[in-house]
């Protein structure tokens, strides 16, 4: 093992000893990037100045740093693939690439690494290509403060912003994605972090993904996409922090579970969606000290959900705080404040003294029938639940907070 | 002046006129008599085309009554009860009525005058005792100095006094020669007003006659007895 | 005319049922502005105000009124007076006093507190809901001479249209649940004045995205300014069909 590490030492200082900086430009001797990477070494710097550069396929199959000055243009002319990695220890940094081919068959991308450890990509403005940055078979990855642009219109027309497969350790930080199919796609990838990145307006799910246990969420902004974020077939999943914001209309979400198991999903912020968080089959998840603010229905229960843990969230201005399709309760509530809760607390000890029922009689009906929405906030409407509340008959009576707080939680 | 022809009026089941045929003049003071729901009120209402008749026609002037609403500017109308907006006062009802009639001529104040009326005009109508208000409705009624004058129970419910200044002004009308039908239940009060008498009995006219025919056929002196001596005499 | 109109609208507006009717409206509707934290939690429950309170008190007490004046609507038959024109008199009157507390009591704080195009199409949805149950009010007076009876009448006007259509119209829903019935619902809610202004309104405040697929229908209906229009258009005819009826009825009756 140590004498890996010194041989491991040794090479990489040797590589540095040699390591040359080739300079690409107008203004150099070499005015292509192609001939720099073709004549290139392990441990070189390729410094490309300012300027557009129409060169199809770019392939760095050492392993070097190609750095943009002032944001060089690398331009695909919607027809190649534009820059293609296939070594370890890469860096990509500063440039502009766009343009790339455009193909449901094989996926041409604005930067695409293959089979690849240690790549590093930071800096880079990636603007209409098909998919932005494609990474598959990689390992100890780091995806950073990449500024990913589509325009795309239609599901089918247009790839993913950033989409992993198949990979390990993976780090995606501070990147900005918009207009794609999934802002950031992951598919049997495991023990990754994705944090502070913003995901907005892309066509189908701000985040999505599947089969990738052991990742972690933390501070991202999902607002505004299509169907808001889907997490399907997975486990360990730790979602932090995150905020799920605007995701309106038919099928959207802030947050859809799918086939979920042993996770967390705390201190997040659900606002403004139509469902703030979707539930099916979804197994032993702590969810705590999230806020749901002026959703439509801030959860959706399936009665395919057991042993979820809800536990001192805040349920504010939502139209209906939980429904559920079954009269199966396997879940427990305790300790979240309910701004529709109407009950007192005698003794002081800012717990009220009577239990929530959180599923309104109305949210059960329009589950069952969805236009009965139509009568949403009529007289009749009022009546019903107030009636239910004191009398509870159709909502299943074990849908219950028996700890609901007095006052909101500072989250 | 008012020509009635053929009138029937059905409420329901209920046949509340039954073929009447009247011809009101000029210059008489006419007593619409009769028992209770003998269909009095509905052949004035008729006549102000409140009830709408089922058969028949009213021509008041030569104009049929159901064509045009003009003729009723010929009209001074006394209604039993007077019952006006609560909130209004005399004075407001006044104002009201002339501006709805908007005539030209000038209104005729002398029995609001004499009921001291002016007095008063800041009072509002619910406040006012039953009296006061058919001292209202009276006024009202002669204020436009209309060719016809139909007063439905003109004294009920006015001190005597007041009856008593009504009666004189309805004379004076009448010696102008106006036409003045009165519906009331006592006859000693009308006794030196009226010119002829009308009797109903349900919804048909029993006899349409003048005070002197009635005195002279029956030999009475007093119109209360003449009537109840006729009616005596259709009985048996 | 003018005359009549102008008489009527001042012995209803010193009436004090209509001035404790104004001012019940400018408490509920500054109170609850400045007590829910958000405006549109205020909206919403003027919403319920103007829904409930606004049709209950325009219907009962025009009805009341109308009985009471029976005899002063005598008083102008005797007089050279159209029948037609006196009812509409009184139509006008008792609707223009209704919208004035209105607009005083809700309208006022609508423009201050709510965003202009959702307080504006507030006002102008009270201002029919108040025509339209008067007129409601005008068709049951019509319909008997018994005071009682006829209350009675206005008071189940009411409750149907605040209540028991609403009951009805999810009886509906249960029953021709397995058809695709959405559509269907928006022309039912055509027959209740109450309903299409709820509707209209919900659709205006951003809770509308809030409602899901059927949500994603409704406002696909009731979101375009072609399909305000026709709101208005139908709650425009909502108040004319009643009236005209009353109006036709009243031509022939026996007073």
């Amino acid at each position: 093992m140590m004498s890996r590490i010194l041989i491991a030492i040794f090479l990489l200082s040797t590589a540095s000893f040699f390591a040359e900086k080739i300079h690409v430009g107008k203004h150099h001797k070499i005015k292509c990037i192609k001939t720099a990477l073709t004549h290139c070494k392990n441990g070189d710097s390729i410094i490309v100045e300012a300027g557009i550069y129409q060169e199809g396929n770019l392939v760095i199959d050492h392993s070097i740093s190609l750095i943009g000055e002032n944001l060089p243009v690398l331009d695909g002319q919607k027809k190649f693939e534009v820059l293609s990695i296939k070594a370890c220890n890469v860096l990509v940094k500063g440039f502009k690439i766009q343009h790339s081919g455009f193909a449901t068959l094989n996926d041409p991308c604005g930067i695409k690494v293959y089979d690849s450890q240690h790549v590093t990509i930071i800096q880079n403005v990636l603007d209409d290509n098909f998919f932005g940055i494609y990474l598959q078979y990689c390992k100890k990855c780091l995806i950073k403060d990449n500024r990913i642009v589509a325009y795309g219109e239609a599901e089918q027309q247009i790839g993913n912003g950033i989409h992993c497969w198949k990979s390990d350790s993976l780090v995606i930080e501070g990147n900005e994605v918009s207009g794609h199919r999934d802002g950031i796609y992951f598919e049997f990838v495991t023990n990754s972090v994705i944090w502070r990145n913003r995901s907005a307006k892309n066509i189908r799910y701000g985040l999505h993904f599947m089969f990738s246990n052991n990742d972690a969420y933390i501070s991202n902004v999902f607002k505004n996409n299509g169907a808001g974020v889907a997490v399907m077939f997975t486990q360990k999943v730790k979602m932090f922090n995150n905020r799920f914001e605007e995701n309106w209309g038919d099928a959207a979400y802030g947050l859809m579970l799918k086939e979920i198991s042993d996770s967390y999903i705390v201190g997040n912020t659900f606002k403004r969606n139509t469902t703030g968080i979707y539930m099916e089959g979804t197994n032993r998840i702590k969810l705590e000290k999230n806020t749901f603010e002026l959703n439509g229905w801030a959860m959706k229960i399936q009665a395919s959900c057991m042993d979820n843990e809800i536990t001192a969230n805040n349920f504010l201005s939502n139209t209906f705080d939980v429904s559920t399709n079954g009269s199966l309760v396997l879940n427990s509530f305790n300790a979240n404040y309910w701004d529709k809760y109407e009950g007192y607390d005698l003794n002081k000890d800012a717990i009220g003294d009577v239990p929530y029922h959180p599923l309104s009689l109305f949210s059960v009906i329009v589950e069952k029938n969805p236009p009965a929405m139509l009568l949403f906030r009529s007289f009749m409407v009022s009546l019903l639940d107030k009636s239910e509340k004191i009398i509870p008959s159709l909502t299943p009576d074990n849908f219950i907070d028996h700890l609901p707080l007095m006052k909101a939680l500072n989250l | 002046m008012i020509e009635i022809n053929n009138l029937h009026k059905q409420f329901g089941k209920l046949k509340a006129l039954n073929g009447i045929n009247l011809s009101l003049n000029q210059g008489e003071c006419i007593a619409l008599i009769g028992p209770n729901g003998c269909g009095k009120t509905t052949l004035i209402k008729s006549i102000l085309g409140m009830v709408i008749p089922t058969k028949g026609s009213i021509k008041v002037n030569g104009f049929n009554i159901e064509k045009t609403n003009l003729y009723r500017e010929q009209i001074g109308y006394m209604p039993q009860i007077g019952r006006y907006p609560d909130n209004m006062t005399i004075g407001q009802i006044i104002e009201m009525m002339k501006e709805i009639r908007s005539t030209k001529r000038l209104p005729d104040e002398a029995l609001m005058n004499k009921f001291l009326l002016p007095g008063m005009l800041q009072q509002r109508m619910h406040a006012l005792s039953g009296g006061t208000t058919q001292k209202v409705s009276a006024s009202l009624a002669f204020l436009f100095d209309p060719a016809i004058f139909i007063l439905d129970e003109p004294t009920a419910g006015l001190d005597p006094l007041a009856a008593e200044t009504l009666k004189e002004k309805i004379i004076e009308e009448k010696e102008k020669g106006k036409l003045i039908l009165i519906t009331s239940h006592l006859l000693s009060e009308l006794d030196d007003l009226i010119t002829q008498i009308i009797f109903m009995q349900e919804g048909n006219v029993l006899f349409h006659l003048s005070v002197v025919e009635l005195l002279q056929s029956t030999g009475e002196i007093k119109i209360s007895k003449a009537i109840s001596n006729i009616l005596k005499n259709t009985k048996s | 005319m003018n005359r009549i109109v102008k008489f009527v609208i001042l012995d209803i507006l010193r009436n004090k049922i209509v001035l404790f009717y104004t001012l019940i409206l400018a408490v509920l509707s500054w109170s609850v502005f400045n007590l829910e934290d958000n405006s549109t939690k205020g909206i919403l429950s003027l919403l319920n105000v103007i829904l409930l309170t606004v049709p209950l008190v325009s219907v009962i007490f025009s009805c009341i009124y109308l009985y009471n004046s029976a005899e002063f609507i005598e008083l102008m038959l005797s007089q050279p007076i159209k029948r037609t024109k006196i009812w509409f008199c009184l139509f006008i009157g008792l609707v223009f006093s209704f919208v004035l507390s209105f607009v005083i009591g809700a309208g006022l704080p609508l423009l201050v507190y709510a965003p202009f195009d959702v307080g504006l199409i507030m006002i102008l949805v009270g201002v029919f809901i108040t025509a339209i149950f008067v007129a409601l009010a005008f068709l049951s007076s019509v319909f008997t001479r018994d005071k009682a009876k006829g209350i009675g009448i206005a008071i189940m006007l009411w409750l149907f249209f605040a209540l028991l259509f609403d009951g009805m119209v999810l009886f509906l829903l249960f029953q021709f649940s397995d058809y695709p019935i959405e559509k269907l619902m928006v022309v039912l809610s055509a027959l209740n004045p109450i309903d299409l202004s709820r509707i209209l309104i919900l659709m205006h405040l951003d809770v509308s995205a809030m409602m899901g697929y059927t949500g994603a229908i409704f406002k696909h209906f009731f979101g375009t300014n072609l399909a305000i229009s026709i709101v208005f258009v139908i709650l425009l005819l909502w108040t004319i069909v009643p009236f005209l009826i009353s109006l036709i009825k009243f031509k022939r009756r026996d007073l």
